[in-house]
């Protein structure tokens, strides 16, 4: 169990003119699952192998319960970092690979055996041993690779991609495989990923990380009912934003006023809503009068378009609940008051 | 391509056919001679059979036992300085981009390209000004001219396909750089290590001009003391020689086909994805 704190972490490669990782400030809990959650390229494999000490931070701090480790050697630090792909070293059974922390950590034959042997139970790969790595498939290489990495019970589990992969179906198991291992072992995880879906299933804690900026750092939910700003919320799938001004807990806007649930901001401020939480009919409070101007079916869902007055507003509906809606049709939509959200 | 297996065995058969009749047909004569006791023009044969030349170039006096050794020890510190430069070397050439990479690449090819006569008259003067020259030293030094390029370029290709990536996942797993060499890289590297050293070795080992210049005749090794006895028309002795002189090449050939022929499997292994 161990409580990371990193403080304004930058880094800078040589010959190149904007920082891969920008001050980048985190605490990240103890025995959690935290996910750094971003497009390629924004920083987060970079800030996993500062944490790992495979690269030397150009400034800012990494501790471990309160001790800076900036100093220790990657192979002291006691972090593991099991690799997009899998990195199994080919010349190696998967016995000798799960093996290996141990080995170099000097631990007593018998103890390795058993420990091995245990381990691949535990990743649901008894008798696979002997095998060579280039045997087995792809899930049960990356299994062999996370076993690898917990057989010697890191402080801190660094898991970059580690079902980019995959195929669909063995992802999902493959994610729940890592879910009730971490929950079982408690091991403080740092799960790197660009899978907005991955990322809110897995996150106790997520953090989103944008042109090597930290944007948001909160509750997987929070991305979406509460996002500090446009991007991050246009990153988790919002499309409405509309300009107006809060006072008291009216918000006064180009179609009209609408009602807050409580005056949480003042001012001129954009006001989102998620396209799941707009409503069809009639509701308690803001009410608009909207034309339909698209509907696309989308399978578990439906995604209506609505234009009132010159702002168009997109939302998503079972399909059941939009049956008999066709494009052109005028129709009753309610915003419902705690679903608003204000953005600066 | 023609795909047609059989066209493509018949090709394989026939090619390992025209190798092993080039490289075994000159040794035939060779080998006879080192047997042979007078062998005149028009007889296929030699009339009278002998084991004189071997009797004499196994004894002590000839000095051949002497030359083999020098000889031995010659090739093997030029090939162990070779790995110990050209590993490295090799794995800057092949892992990483830097600015002169180009320029670097040309002065390790260098010495094969430019003749070598060149490059040794301009060497033995710095020798002799270092007190090199006439010296086994001097010489293991010099070998490192034409063995040095083979070893890199051969180390260069193997770290092409290498994923460095391995090495920081057996750190990360709690391995230190001396281990992380001895238990990932090393053993991805050994075939291509293997193969380099035993061409660096060949190359040392067949080296005539470079130690004649740099020995000045002191440092008298198997190719220098062949050309001495088949200068002085002595065919039998020449034969008996040669016939030790080609040993570890025929040794190294037989190594090599099987990882020359085969699957790399380690270093293909740890290529990229």
């Amino acid at each position: 169990m161990t409580h990371v704190s990193i403080k304004n972490l930058s880094k800078i490669y040589a010959g190149s003119a904007r920082p891969s990782l920008d001050s980048v400030s985190l605490e990240i809990e103890s025995g959690k699952i935290t996910v750094l959650l971003g497009p390629s390229g924004c920083g987060k494999t970079t800030l996993m192998k500062l944490i790992a000490g495979l690269l030397n931070p150009s400034a800012g701090d990494v501790a471990f319960d309160g001790r800076s480790i900036m100093r220790d050697k990657p192979e002291h630090r006691n972090v593991v970092m099991v690799f997009q792909n899998n990195l199994l070293f080919p010349f190696m059974s998967v016995n000798d690979n799960v093996a290996f922390g141990l080995k170099m950590r000097k631990v007593p034959k018998i103890e390795i055996v058993a420990r091995v042997a245990g381990m691949l139970e535990l990743v649901q790969l008894p008798n696979l041993g002997h095998r060579n790595p280039a045997d087995l498939s792809g899930g049960q290489q990356q299994r062999v690779a996370l076993a690898r990495a917990l057989i010697v019970r890191p402080k801190v589990l660094l898991l970059d991609e580690p079902l980019s992969n995959l195929d669909a179906h063995l992802r999902l198991d493959m994610r729940d495989l890592i879910r009730d291992l971490q929950k079982k072992l408690g091991i403080t995880t740092i799960f790197v990923t660009h899978d907005q879906e991955e990322a809110v299933v897995l996150a106790d804690r997520m953090a989103l990380i944008i042109d090597g900026k930290l944007r948001q750092f909160d509750r997987p939910d929070m991305f979406f009912n509460c996002p500090v700003d446009r991007t991050v919320a246009e990153f988790f799938g919002g499309q409405n934003f509309v300009q107006g001004k809060v006072v008291g807990t009216v918000f006064t806007s180009p179609f009209g006023q609408l009602t807050l649930s409580t005056g949480m901001v003042q001012g001129h401020c954009t006001m989102t809503i998620r396209p799941e939480a707009i409503r069809i009919g009639a509701g308690a409070a803001n009410t608009l009068t909207a034309e339909v101007t698209d509907r696309i079916y989308l399978g578990t869902q439906t995604r209506l378009k609505f234009s009132v007055g010159s702002i168009v507003l997109e939302s998503l509906q079972s399909p059941v609940s939009v049956q008999g809606i066709v494009k052109g049709q005028r129709i009753q939509i309610n915003l419902p008051p705690q679903s608003l959200w204000f953005l600066p | 391509m023609n795909r047609d297996p059989f066209a493509l065995r018949s090709f394989r058969v026939l090619t390992g056919i025209a190798l092993i009749v080039w490289l075994v047909l000159p040794l035939i004569p060779l080998a006879i001679w080192s047997f042979a006791k007078g062998w005149r023009f028009p007889s296929l044969l030699p009339q009278e059979w002998t084991l004189q030349a071997w009797h004499y170039a196994l004894s002590s006096t000839s000095g051949v036992l002497h030359s083999l050794l020098l000889t031995f020890w010659i090739a093997l510190c030029a090939t162990l300085l070779s790995i110990l430069i050209g590993v490295p070397a090799g794995r800057a050439l092949g892992l990483y981009r830097f600015r002169g990479k180009g320029l670097i690449e040309l002065l390790i090819i260098a010495p094969i390209i430019v003749p070598g006569i060149a490059v040794a008259l301009g060497i033995h003067g710095v020798f002799i000004a270092l007190g090199l020259t006439n010296t086994v030293s001097g010489v293991i030094l010099v070998h490192l001219i034409p063995t040095l390029p083979y070893m890199t370029l051969v180390m260069a290709g193997i770290f092409a396909n290498f994923d460095p990536a391995f090495e920081q996942q057996a750190r990360s797993l709690g391995a230190s750089p001396i281990k992380v060499f001895w238990h990932i890289t090393l053993p991805a590297i050994l075939p291509g290590l293997i193969i380099g050293g035993l061409f660096a070795f060949l190359v040392s080992w067949s080296q005539y001009l470079l130690t004649l210049l740099i020995g000045g005749g002191r440092v008298v090794t198997l190719p220098l003391l062949l050309f001495n006895f088949a200068s002085s028309g002595r065919n039998d002795i020449t034969g008996a020689i040669s016939m030790i002189y080609v040993l570890p090449g025929v040794i190294i050939l037989l190594i090599t086909a099987k990882h020359l022929s085969g699957r790399n499997v380690a270093v293909r292994g740890l290529g990229h994805p």
